[in-house]
């Protein structure tokens, strides 16, 4: 009974949902964008949608009145047994389809264009780099500009472009923050570039959403978007509570665990609960973990950081 | 390295999850060691009823070892339908796991990474790939007016290799653990470094051994309806479904290949240190990428395409009309079969290409849209002033009709890259597919299964739980996979299992109901096969055309003679049977009979079966030789079998002929039915012309 009475509680929530779409997790969607990017995305899902159904519709209507108006006990209905073919019929089937996809071909053509994640958005502002590494399962993102770096917490000042270097020091995965911008892959021993702004202060949910083992769905952080001063503030507060991001820290965030394990060993009361703050990094960090899988000699297991332990792979 | 590593590789006890749940009983690993239970106690159930009834020697010496394509046929079908029940019960345990994944469910996280992984792989490679092959080799052939494929062992073949895929998978349950890396085993997630243990092995040579069968099968399929069409029947009289099983089996050869080089170069990565797709010494997993979906995104045509000719057969059917646009569905079909080489890239839009090569892999996206389109109005066209048949194919259809063209929209909607950006990965893109798969696929599939049991089995199935179960797949099917359409908006990545927010709750509840309701529209066609084969007597159809059917198929007796046609037939025009039928020309009476040369049985497909589950078990646990010795076994029968000299039997004239006259005395001495009565006992495949109530 108490699981009949969830269920019929979480429908009328589900339909609410889905009529309200602001009672949606308002933080984790491009549906509810804070960045002009999602919602460009948004505006073009809604476009493609609605110039779509102009093919969609026609179909939805006429099969159920095809079924009833041509049903065999009808005798009423005109019956061809032999009409095969139209030609404007024909054109109308073929033609139809042709314009709409030509007209969405064109919107498809200058989006991309626009909103190319390798392509800064908003020119006005100096952009904020981030360089950011995916690692099994949380993500480290480094300031190289203000020697700096977090896990956990994306923090940059609203009206602001941020430009996004991506690569990962394990397997491959994709990053994403939804009310802000699309996602990217993030390869090891490859970059890629994401560029995002936020309008108004804010946090969003960003995530992995390419299976990466069981710490999967717990590689999430805040992207958070803040004033100038509360950003410089957000700078100071992490070079004086962080510890310094050197190779012995580095191969406790580096290694097979979640966020939370990883902040159970480096983490300071100083730091916010679910985010590690790191005051220095090596100079050219990010660099160097793309370029150690270029060096022309094979990189073993117990150099992979994402590899498991011998113990764990589990084999005799 | 000791005599048990030489003899067993890395096999031992700790591979057994039944072992593995009595250790350490958690709900996951109760629910592991339980289904390899099922797996151990249904295989030794099957094998003491097999021996109880004495079934053995007809097992294997009419089914096993049998090239006739319509056996073979149906074997594909019984071995797609066990795997579809161990399908969707992993699909509902899934959905069940999310519907409580908000406290973290009850499932490992590695559990829940083995079902999807074995779910989409097992639904892919062992259901849609094998119901459609079976589907083929039953009925294209008939349609063609053939009387066997043009290579029938080697499509004993193609069956022994996929059966052995199936088999790797099924074991995978009962010894050792399966990939966790998804159905598409993206490195370098599936490479050695990451992935030693045996999971990502049994994924590369379940598909590998399957992949090549599937090659075969393409090769033997085209060939045979370039070669063994009927006289008169050319390529613009093929019905349908048979120019889209071209179409199909183009894309078959041609797509096939790079899944066989993708899934050996990471065997190659894996086994032999090489780095196709490493993350170090120039190793590139996008590359795995571009090959694998350089087969996946065809695959997908190739499953649909002969669903979208079985449609274009049963509407036509059971409008009682000629279909529409013949030439227009002709060239759809091979307009889609060229541009699903064409499109890709739009599996990884996100890779971070530059914006000109995500335009041009998404508008090509978007124009495979035209020619579905097409099809679709064509169809409608079909039942527009026809006098429409409601049964159960028809029902599939129409579930088919609605539900499709939302899957159509959000294909289009994904062939956007910048939406793409915002939705890959998420559960919004698993709606999508299982939006094409299940209501393009596989209800094509089970109006096909309804439509042509009679012609196999001789008895038509019950038509009221078939309704039933149309039914439920397609209220099932909204119920479990709309919300998903939300949730991935919302952003819930796929194979997620569990989720922090709340919000998600009430949609992952419904979408469990839903695949509740799934479960039920497969229990309830297991329910009406018993009913059916119970109640057979009043269902038979023995003069073989229980829907006033149009296509040759429909033109011999239910089920076929192992020849199918004691006269192979003169073609003449498109819906040559129709035609007949109006001329009266049909059941012609034969001026003389003449032997028929068949292929002889033969065990090439069973050994092949074997040798290749062997070899692949082999190769996944390092028992090197084994692999070796079935490899060898492999290659030698192969190579022993075209020694053979007496490879065809001949059934002598007289026995044609009785067989005939005997069935066409059948014929004439049947009742016509009208199409009124089509669904009750007085059909018995003779169907009556007239229309009695016409007006126009």
């Amino acid at each position: 009974m108490a699981f009949l009475s969830r269920f019929i509680v979480l429908t009328i929530l589900a339909i609410g949902v889905v009529i309200h779409p602001d009672l949606a997790a308002a933080d984790a969607s491009f549906w509810t964008p804070a960045g002009p990017v999602a919602a460009d995305q948004k505006a073009h899902f809604i476009r493609v949608t609605l110039l779509t159904m102009v093919a969609v519709v026609p179909v939805l209507v006429l099969v159920p009145l095809m079924l009833w108006r041509y049903r065999y006990r009808n005798t009423k209905a005109k019956f061809t047994p032999d009409w095969e073919y139209s030609g404007p019929l024909d054109l109308l089937m073929w033609g139809v389809p042709v314009v709409i996809v030509a007209v969405l071909s064109v919107q498809l053509w200058q989006s991309v264009k626009r909103l190319d994640p390798y392509r800064p958005v908003d020119t006005s502002t100096p952009i904020l780099h981030v360089q950011v590494v995916g690692l099994d399962w949380k993500w480290l993102f480094v300031y190289p500009d203000l020697g700096i770096a977090s896990i956990g917490e994306l923090a940059f000042p609203t009206n602001r472009q941020v430009g996004l270097s991506l690569t990962s020091d394990t397997v491959m995965q994709s990053f994403v923050v939804s009310a802000l911008a699309g996602q990217i892959y993030v390869m090891p021993g490859m970059t890629t570039n994401l560029h995002l702004e936020a309008d108004a202060p804010g946090r969003f949910q960003g995530q992995n959403t390419q299976f990466n083992g069981e710490g999967f769905t717990q590689q999430k952080f805040d992207a958070i978007g803040m004033s100038e001063q509360a950003f410089e503030h957000w700078v100071a507060s992490v070079r004086d509570t962080g510890v310094p991001l050197d190779p012995a820290s580095y191969e406790v965030v580096s290694a097979r665990s979640t966020q939370a394990e990883a902040r159970g060993v480096l983490g300071t009361d100083a730091m916010p609960d679910d985010a590690l703050y790191f005051s220095s990094v090596p100079d050219d960090f990010f660099n160097s973990i793309v370029a150690r899988y270029h060096a022309g000699v094979a990189v073993s297991a117990a150099h992979q950081p994402g590899a498991p332990a011998p113990l764990e792979a589990g084999t005799r | 390295m000791n005599l048990q590593d030489i003899a067993l590789g890395r096999l031992d006890w700790n591979a057994l999850p039944i072992l593995k749940a009595i250790e350490n009983p958690t709900a996951s690993e109760l629910i592991g060691g339980g289904a390899a239970g099922v797996v151990i106690v249904g295989g030794l159930a099957v094998v003491i009823l097999i021996t109880w009834c004495g079934w053995w020697r007809p097992l294997w010496k009419d089914w096993l070892t049998s090239v006739d394509h319509k056996r073979i046929g149906i074997m594909y079908i019984v071995l797609s339908m066990i795997m579809l029940t161990r399908g969707v019960i992993e699909g509902a345990l899934m959905r069940t796991q999310q519907a409580f994944g908000l406290d973290g469910g009850f499932l490992a996280p590695d559990h829940f990474a083995e079902l999807f992984s074995t779910h989409g792989t097992i639904m892919i490679f062992f259901v849609a790939m094998p119901f459609v092959s079976g589907f083929i080799n039953y009925i294209m052939p008939l349609q063609i007016g053939a009387r066997d494929m043009s290579f029938p062992v080697m499509n004993q073949i193609s069956l022994g290799l996929t059966a052995a895929g199936a088999a790797l998978i099924m074991i995978s349950l009962v010894i050792g653990q399966f990939s966790t890396g998804g159905w598409t085993a993206y490195p370098p997630y599936t490479g050695k470094v990451f992935n030693p243990g045996v999971g990502p092995d049994y994924w590369i040579w379940s598909v590998g051994i399957a992949g090549i069968g599937s090659t075969l099968s393409g090769i033997n399929f085209a060939v045979t309806i370039y070669k063994e069409r009927a006289p008169g029947m050319t390529l613009f009289r093929m019905p349908l479904f048979t120019w889209t099983v071209l179409c199909a089996a183009i894309i078959l050869i041609f797509a096939m290949p790079p899944l066989t080089v993708a899934t050996l170069m990471l065997a190659a990565d894996r086994y032999l240190d090489f780095h196709f797709f490493t993350n170090d010494l120039g190793g590139n997993m996008m590359n795995y990428a571009n090959l694998f979906w350089l087969f996946g995104h065809p695959e997908v045509y190739l499953l649909v395409l002969p669903a979208y000719g079985i449609f274009s057969e049963v509407i036509a059917t059971f409008s009682g009309k000629r279909l529409y646009g013949y030439a227009s569905l002709v060239y759809a079909s091979l307009a889609i079969s060229i541009l699903s080489f064409t499109v890709w890239l739009h599996h990884f839009f996100t890779m971070g290409q530059g914006a000109n090569v995500n335009i041009a892999f998404g508008i090509a996206t978007m124009f495979i849209a035209v020619p579905t389109g097409v099809k679709v109005y064509d169809w409608m066209a079909t039942m527009f002033r026809g006098r429409i048949r409601f049964s159960v194919p028809m029902l599939y259809a129409t579930g088919f009709l609605i539900l499709f063209v939302i899957g159509g929209l959000t294909g289009v909607i994904l062939a956007n890259p910048t939406i793409d950006y915002q939705v890959h990965n998420s559960v919004f893109l698993v709606a999508h597919f299982h939006n094409v798969l299940i209501p393009g696929v596989l209800f094509g599939l089970l109006a096909g299964y309804h439509y042509w049991f009679p012609k196999a089995f001789g008895f038509r199935l019950h038509e009221g739980w078939g309704f039933v179960a149309a039914t439920l797949w397609i209220v099932g099917f909204a119920v479990t996979f709309f919300p998903l359409y939300v949730l991935g908006i919302m952003g819930l990545p796929r194979r997620s299992f569990s989720y922090q927010e709340a919000a998600f709750d009430p949609f992952t509840l419904v979408a469990m109901c839903g695949a509740g309701l799934i479960l039920s529209a497969l229990a309830t066609l297991v329910i009406q096969l018993w009913v059916s084969v119970r109640g057979r007597d009043s269902l038979r159809v023995p003069v073989g055309d229980p829907w006033n059917g149009r296509t040759l198929e429909w033109a011999t007796s239910s089920p076929p003679p192992e020849y199918n046609f004691a006269v192979l037939p003169q073609v003449t025009t498109r819906d040559e049977f129709a035609m007949s039928k109006a001329n009266g020309t049909a059941f012609p009476t034969p001026d003389r009979f003449a032997d028929i040369t068949m292929p002889r049985n033969t065990a090439l497909g069973m050994i092949m079966c074997i040798g290749g589950t062997l070899f692949g078990f082999a190769l996944v646990w390092h028992i090197w030789w084994l692999a070796l010795v079935a490899l060898v076994t492999m290659l030698g029968s192969w190579v022993a079998g075209t020694f053979r000299t007496d490879r065809h039997r001949t059934i002598p004239a007289a026995q044609v002929a009785a067989t005939h006259v005997a069935w066409l005395e059948q014929v004439a001495t049947a009742t016509p039915t009208t199409r009124d009565s089509e669904a009750s006992s007085r059909n018995t495949g003779r169907a009556a012309l007239d229309l009695p109530e016409i007006s126009a």
